[in-house]
């Protein structure tokens, strides 16, 4: 038996992906609709970015363990705050999560009270150097650019898509990666962990992976409606098939390369490479079981005369008497 | 059949040496260092500061790797960050109110790199911390400087509708009392006053407006509460737009800056460390006022010798501290500025600062100079400079304001909105232009707090983000090289340009590397994986087709270029898109993504077809390829 070219994926595969389209449509719908409602009824536990919240800026006596002043804070019933060194080595910032309506920054004073008195130890006493509030404004005008950007980006992909290919490849390019971002969005949701500016861009960059994705497979699929005389749903079967390997090997690297993030990039890249590598499954399931049988549907539904150069049909026409 | 222009292999190699000369700046350590920048102008940078310094920090304890005198500042290089802040916590109460000492990463990039315009990225606030204000707007003074621009204008219309008045004057309660002279036409004063004031505020008066009162022939006119707290947070987002201008002008990539509470405003500036040049930029309140002068030099000496200074007028005093009498009426002032640029004055030559104002501003000065052609005009440069004094232990903060004059020129005729001020050096006329053109802050502002962000996060950030990048990066690689074999040993060195590419252009083009960017990277080597995966597996489909090996290359770069074209655009209209609708981090996030992927079709499609045209076009006989 040869051992090279090595292959994950045996060459020439005919996989009938296309048999079960009707299965794979009913989950995609399931599992968006479900996903709406997940990020709905359930939300995100948003971090000091977008909630806005305070800080405490504690002097202690001697140096002190980040982790230590983190554990006592956790015992004390103050989760979620985040501690780091500043400036010098006895000065910590503490910054605890406000309430999601917080504007003014009237709790505040207690709030930093209940942070000192957990903070400090007895043979370790803190003072208070000074107090602060991200005011919710802020952080609202951050949530609207982000939904803003994903806007863009999938009109973006609308119209770049529909120059390039044909509306209704469009439409179902931009539909998938809408459906990757909101089932990685509430799986993430599910998990509780703190959604920051890092996790958003997680979010962001599946909406890159995800639609590179079905890209090569649309792009296999335009080849083979021109190329290769055959019923479009034989065409789609092909392509996915053909494309297989190339889709499974990217995506494992790329799985594999933000695992190394997840495991080896501590705390603060955690968040970012969990979303990554659930956008590498599901974009990559998505770009294989949904994308192409989408086109099958109602007026989604491609014909060989959608893919075929237009300006000669148009040249023919105006040949006619 | 398989060949490659040579024109391409030449564009490879000046890719390939720019990108390594441009990414080397990276692979140096920079030093944390301290360093002392004069705050007054008699503190002086010489040997003989160099020798206390030096003294001083030995008294300490603390070694220093080497200290240096640059341009304006004395650089004090040290071993690690606790050297640093030991001896900046020795330096600073010693050298005093005269000098400020700042926490700095000092570049050891040799001089030969930097010549070329090659230098390090800079890393975000998160990956290696930077400098953190708070400042404080002050709303009572945008209240009363708003109100007296009421009395003002209020003062105008009368004059111009020739109703006389003896007084218009802003109360202590933010109230303007107007007195007119017996006779004078109330209910006409009234209707001018209320015309007055729904042009200047916007809103009419009555009702949530502001309200007039007669009584006699006196007028009260109250601004509603409503307004007087609409002046107060105008004020704060006003200062906050100016201040952001301010930040771009320093150059910081991705600077954070926030509304904190009612009143202040938190600036966190990455990367940077040398507080002292950011606070001279953000903190110093210049601003403009043109005067006109009532008394010469010597009118001046003797108003100061007799201690009588007539009612009208103030003493102002010049750089060289020769005395000067200008008028106690603002006649235009820093908020009604548009635009400041720096000239070369085309009768001179000397260095200018080209002035343009708001058509009021721009009114006012067309009316003072048709009356007084041949008079003198004063420029007065007004600095609020923040000040901390030690008393009794505890920090006292305060600011001083520095009022100079710097221009008396003389009116040489009648203009209006544009115009220049001369009578400054190169380097002063730059700055205040670009002061100037930063906005005029509607209120003044105080900086209360000033930190340096610890790097001990920032680092640990850095080592972590980096080492994960690289198992993530050499796990790609040993995975091709085993896969296609020596398609993957390509493959790779293409990965490796391209990673150098994207370090090259980050670091040409000054952009700031933030963990959102290690984000942005790491999808960037998962989409140029990607492209080099297409290639490859369209090669071995085109070899299983039954097609020769050569023209199975052929056929299989150039069926792939098409794909890749199009995933990868796609890609870089998320990048834009998120580049123009990004706060700070998600910009350092479509920054490295658009660069990543550009860099990616070139390695993808040029580097690696050149390649592997350079190993299997010389064999003739060749009956199968090592994918």
């Amino acid at each position: 038996m040869k051992i090279f070219p090595l292959t994950l994926v045996p060459s020439g595969t005919r996989i009938d992906f296309m048999r079960l389209r009707h299965v794979w449509v009913a989950m995609f719908l399931l599992l968006f609709v479900g996903s709406f409602a997940v990020v709905g009824l359930k939300g995100f536990n948003f971090a000091l970015d977008f909630t806005g919240g305070t800080a405490v800026n504690v002097r202690f006596d001697k140096p002190v363990g980040v982790d230590d002043v983190r554990e006592r804070l956790e015992n004390a019933g103050i989760s979620n705050a985040q501690v780091q060194t500043f400036g010098s080595g006895n000065d910590l910032l503490i910054r605890v999560r406000g309430d999601e309506a917080q504007v003014s920054v009237d709790g505040n004073t207690q709030l930093a009270q209940d942070v000192l008195a957990a903070a400090s130890s007895e043979a370790n006493p803190g003072r208070i150097l000074s107090t602060e509030s991200i005011g919710a404004q802020v952080s609202g005008d951050l949530r609207k650019n982000a939904i803003y950007a994903a806007i863009f980006v999938l009109v973006g992909f609308l119209l770049y898509i529909s120059v390039r290919f044909e509306w209704k490849f469009a439409v179902v390019a931009s539909v998938t990666t809408l459906f990757d971002v909101m089932v990685v969005a509430a799986m993430f949701s599910l998990t509780g962990r703190e959604f920051d500016l890092t996790v958003m861009a997680g979010l962001l960059s599946v909406m890159g992976f995800s639609i590179n994705d079905t890209i090569v497979v649309f792009d296999r699929v335009r080849e083979n409606f021109r190329g290769v005389r055959a019923e479009p749903l034989e065409i789609f079967n092909r392509s996915i098939n053909q494309t297989l390997s190339r889709t499974i090997i990217t995506s494992l690297v790329f799985f594999l390369s933000v695992l190394a993030l997840f495991l080896y990039g501590g705390g603060s890249l955690e968040g970012l490479a969990l979303t990554q590598m659930m956008g590498a499954v599901v974009g990559t399931l998505s770009s294989i079981f949904i994308a192409c049988p989408l086109l099958t549907y109602g007026i989604l539904r491609v014909t060989k005369q959608d893919l075929l150069p237009k300006a000669k049909d148009e040249a023919a026409l105006s040949r006619r008497p | 059949m398989l060949e490659f222009p040579r024109w391409k292999y030449a564009l490879i190699l000046v890719v390939l040496v720019l990108a390594a000369l441009y990414a080397l700046p990276n692979a140096y350590q920079k030093n944390p260092s301290v360093q002392i920048t004069p705050s007054t102008s008699e503190a002086r940078i010489d040997e003989a500061l160099k020798t206390r310094v030096e003294g001083l920090l030995t008294a300490a304890g603390v070694t220093s790797v080497g200290t240096e005198i640059d341009e304006n500042h004395l650089l004090v290089r040290l071993h690690d960050s606790d050297a640093q802040t030991l001896a900046s916590d020795t330096l600073r109460p010693e050298l005093g109110e005269n000098y400020s000492v700042a926490l700095n990463l000092a570049s050891t990039v040799p001089d030969w790199l930097s010549n070329m315009g090659a230098r390090p990225m800079s890393l975000g606030l998160d990956l290696q911390g930077g400098v953190h204000f708070v400042m404080q707007v002050d709303q009572a003074a945008a209240l009363q400087k708003r109100v007296e621009g009421y009395a003002d204008g209020i003062r105008t219309v009368l004059r111009d509708a020739r109703i006389g008045y003896s007084s218009v004057e802003r109360r202590n309660d933010n109230s303007i009392g107007v007195v007119l002279t017996e006779g004078a036409d109330v209910n006409a004063a009234r209707t001018q006053i209320s015309t007055s004031l729904a042009s200047a505020s916007g809103q009419a008066v009555g009702g949530s407006g502001p309200q007039i009162t007669t009584e006699g022939n006196r007028i009260t006119v109250r601004l509603s509460p409503g307004e007087i707290s609409r002046i107060a947070s105008d004020a704060v987002e006003q200062n906050r737009t100016v201040i952001s201008n301010r930040i771009n002008a320093i150059g910081v990539a991705e600077p954070v800056l926030q509304r904190q509470g009612e009143d202040r405003l938190v600036i966190q500036l990455p990367g940077l460390q040398d507080t002292a040049e950011a606070k001279r930029l953000i903190g110093a309140t210049a601003t403009l006022e043109f005067r006109a002068v009532t008394g010469d030099e010597n009118q001046a000496a003797a108003a100061v010798a007799s201690g009588n200074i007539p009612a009208d007028s103030r003493i102002y005093y010049n750089d060289a501290g020769t005395p000067l009498l200008l008028s106690r009426r603002i006649l235009v002032s820093g908020d009604q500025l548009i635009n400041a640029n720096p000239q070369t004055d085309s009768q001179t030559g000397t260095p200018a600062v080209g002035i343009t104002l708001n058509s009021a501003g721009g009114k006012r000065m067309l009316d003072h100079t048709l009356q007084n052609v041949g008079q003198r005009l004063g420029i007065v440069y007004v600095e609020r400079i923040p000040t901390v004094r030690m008393v009794d232990g505890e920090e006292v903060r305060s600011s001083r304001s520095v009022e100079r004059v710097i221009s008396s020129s003389t009116i040489r005729g009648v203009f209006g909105r544009e115009f220049q001020t001369t009578g400054l050096s190169r380097e002063e006329s730059t700055d205040l232009a670009s002061q100037l053109k930063a906005g005029a802050l509607a209120a003044p502002m105080d900086f209360v707090e000033e930190r340096v962000v610890g790097p001990s996060l920032g680092a640990e950030n850095v080592e972590r983000g980096l080492t994960a990048v690289l198992y993530a990066f050499f796990f790609t690689l040993i995975f091709f090289m085993f896969y296609y074999r020596m398609f993957g040993i390509v493959t790779c060195l293409a990965l490796i340009l391209n990673l150098l590419i994207v370090v090259a252009v980050m670091s040409l083009f000054g952009a700031t590397m933030s963990l959102p960017g290690f984000a942005g990277l790491a999808l960037s080597i998962g989409l140029s994986v990607d492209a080099n995966v297409l290639i490859n597996e369209r090669i071995r489909e085109e070899l299983r087709a039954g097609m020769p090996p050569k023209a199975a290359i052929v056929t299989g770069y150039e069926k792939a270029s098409d794909t890749i074209f199009d995933s990868n655009l796609t890609g870089i209209i998320a990048g834009v898109a998120l580049y123009a609708f990004g706060t700070g981090p998600l910009q350092g996030f479509a920054v490295t993504l658009v660069i990543g992927i550009t860099a990616s079709m070139f390695t993808a499609i040029v580097v690696s077809r050149a390649l592997v045209t350079l190993i299997y076009a010389p064999r003739k006989k060749l009956k199968s390829l090592a994918i």
